[in-house]
């Protein structure tokens, strides 16, 4: 019961996150979408492996998690810098389009 | 009492389970940026509680300081580095508020309205052949707990979730590190930056609280390091701790940091995988297969393993959070001899 | 059960209405300032309590110890970051509610 409970909980963060990722323009939120995507899966990994009894429990599955946890950390910080940089040089290209335009309007 | 212990339990997991999803909802719907990162932050707590009620304490530690200690702080300041070049520069709407930076995406995103049904109909479809495929999954699972219950006294360890990273499947947890590496030399060849971003004003209260907190903090950090050999804890989690630390100190603005000298930051960053690969070499040297170690020494192996992990873990995350190379770095400024040798190791 | 026991489960009753109304307080109250005293205050106080009927409970030193040092720590840590938060709404303008 409970690990369908959560196993389903994890598909349905999953989706959530899919959805965001595609339909969200903002990229911060692209990246947010992805990290409650990853979270799902990871939900989802643990939930599977859940037994009522504490002996019984695999560890792989949880040792596994872990390290997602910490690689979507080192994506995440990646994504952010490069969604920072693509801020930055759209601003400048979007600058450099206004001046030109500017400067085509005084001559004309 | 039994049964009414499993209807609390049962209540509690429906409840969590739909309160990570409206979080989820909010924080991806939310108008405001910055109020989904709070979500997101809200929801990584959240999920903490989840892996403690799936009896996964290791998991639920490192989710805690990691994915909502960390990762949250992240996406708030990146958050403040966009806004801040977008407020700096001309914009081309006029109209757009300073305090809600995503209308601009907003506005784009209404447009492509048709396009959003369809992706809304596949996403939805793709999820229901999700639901199918974990309906139609046999249970109960077959799981490696009897196998690793097995051989856990090989490995030199008595918690299990540290001996399957570390020993049995110790190849994932070397490329792992690797990876936080790699993620760190990403960063620092794409930007600089300040390497504490100067702040304006630091409160007085906050250094002091910092001052108190940082030697318990590197104190708890270790305790977690050493204490994963036998109970819930081990290398990342004792590295998320430490890079709480740094991070603390990071935007505590203290004088002396940025006149620190990178090589020490660079030599801790690399420990952990060098030691990885050493102890990988050795055990085909000795054991004549990768990173096996022998079943005696096993247990101070992995301590030095963890230890030197830990380190570089948490200064690879606290370079994520800083966000770029070094300003102070040595080759920003090749010139510059005159400047007084301040350089101070440690914290 | 032992009155060590009972006392410390009664300690734990009392300290989950202090979190219920900080989280009351947190939710109804009309500006910032006032709901930053409602969680701390409460939940310091009601975190007292717990920490208290869980050392009651506890059978090792080691763990009363452990206990009371995360109390300390949660003190500094909230007093600390309430103090920011109210520096920084103080400093980008947001008076204080009053009642007119």
């Amino acid at each position: 019961m409970t690990n369908m409970l959560y196993s389903f909980t994890g598909l349905i963060l999953f989706v959530f996150g899919l959805f965001a990722l595609i339909s969200c323009p903002h990229p911060l939120r692209k990246i947010l979408g992805g990290n409650v995507m990853s979270t799902g899966i990871f939900l989802f990994l643990v939930a599977t492996s859940y037994r009522t009894d504490t002996a019984s429990i695999d560890p792989v599955p949880q040792a596994m998690v872990l390290t997602g946890i910490v690689v979507s950390v080192s994506i995440t910080a990646v994504a952010l810098v490069l969604a920072t940089r693509l801020q930055q040089s759209a601003n400048r290209a979007m600058n450099r389009r206004e001046k030109k335009n500017e400067g085509g309007a005084a001559e004309g | 009492m039994d049964s009414a212990m499993t209807i609390i339990l049962t209540g509690f997991d429906l409840l969590l389970s739909a309160t990570l999803l409206w979080l989820a909802w909010q924080l991806l719907r939310s108008t405001d940026i910055f109020k989904a990162i709070i979500f997101f932050i809200c929801f990584g707590l959240l999920m903490a509680i989840a892996w403690v009620r799936m009896h996964a304490p290791d998991v639920a530690l490192a989710e805690a300081a990691i994915g909502a200690g960390l990762t949250g702080p992240l996406f708030l300041a990146a958050l403040r580095k966009m806004e801040r070049k977008q407020k700096k520069e001309r914009r081309f709407d006029p109209e757009e508020k300073r305090d809600n930076p995503d209308k601009r995406w907003q506005v784009r995103s209404r447009e492509a309205s048709p396009l959003m049904w369809i992706v809304a109909a596949l996403t939805l479809c793709f999820a229901g052949l999700l639901i199918r495929t974990v309906w139609i999954i046999p249970r109960p699972l077959p799981g490696l707990a009897q196998q690793t219950a097995a051989h856990l006294g090989a490995s030199g360890v008595d918690n299990a979730v540290t001996a399957v990273l570390l020993n049995f499947r110790g190849y994932d947890t070397m490329l792992e590190v690797m990876v936080l590496l790699l993620g760190a030399i990403t960063i620092w060849s794409i930007t600089h930056a300040p390497f504490p971003p100067r702040l304006p004003d630091t409160s007085p209260v906050q250094k002091s609280a910092v001052r108190l907190l940082l030697p318990l903090i590197c104190l708890t950090g270790g305790y977690l390091v050493w204490q994963g050999a036998y109970q819930t804890g081990g290398a990342f989690q004792g590295g998320a701790v430490l890079s709480a630390a740094l991070v603390l100190l990071l935007i505590s603005d203290f004088l002396w940091l940025p006149d620190m000298h990178s090589l020490p930051l660079r030599m801790g960053m690399v420990l952990g995988p060098l030691v990885f690969l050493s102890m990988a070499v050795l055990g085909i040297i000795t054991e004549n297969a990768l990173l096996r170690f022998p079943p005696e020494q096993a247990g101070a192996f992995l301590l030095f393993l963890e230890a030197a992990c830990a380190i570089s873990i948490g200064l690879s995350l606290a370079a994520f959070f800083a966000g770029g190379r070094p300003a102070s770095d040595l080759r920003e400024k090749p010139y510059q001899t005159d400047q007084p040798d301040t350089e101070k190791e440690g914290s | 059960m032992t009155i060590p026991e009972i006392i410390g489960l009664v300690s734990i009753a009392v300290a989950l209405p202090f979190f219920l109304s900080g989280t009351v307080g947190m939710l109804r109250f009309p500006d910032i300032f006032t709901r930053l005293h409602a969680l701390t205050k409460a939940d310091n106080v009601g975190l007292g309590f717990l920490i208290l009927g869980l050392c009651l409970q506890a059978n090792d030193w080691f763990i009363v110890i452990k206990l009371v040092l995360i109390w300390v720590l949660v003190l500094i840590a909230s007093s600390a970051s309430c103090h920011l938060v109210a520096r920084r709404a103080l400093m980008k303008g947001i008076r204080p509610w009053t009642a007119q």
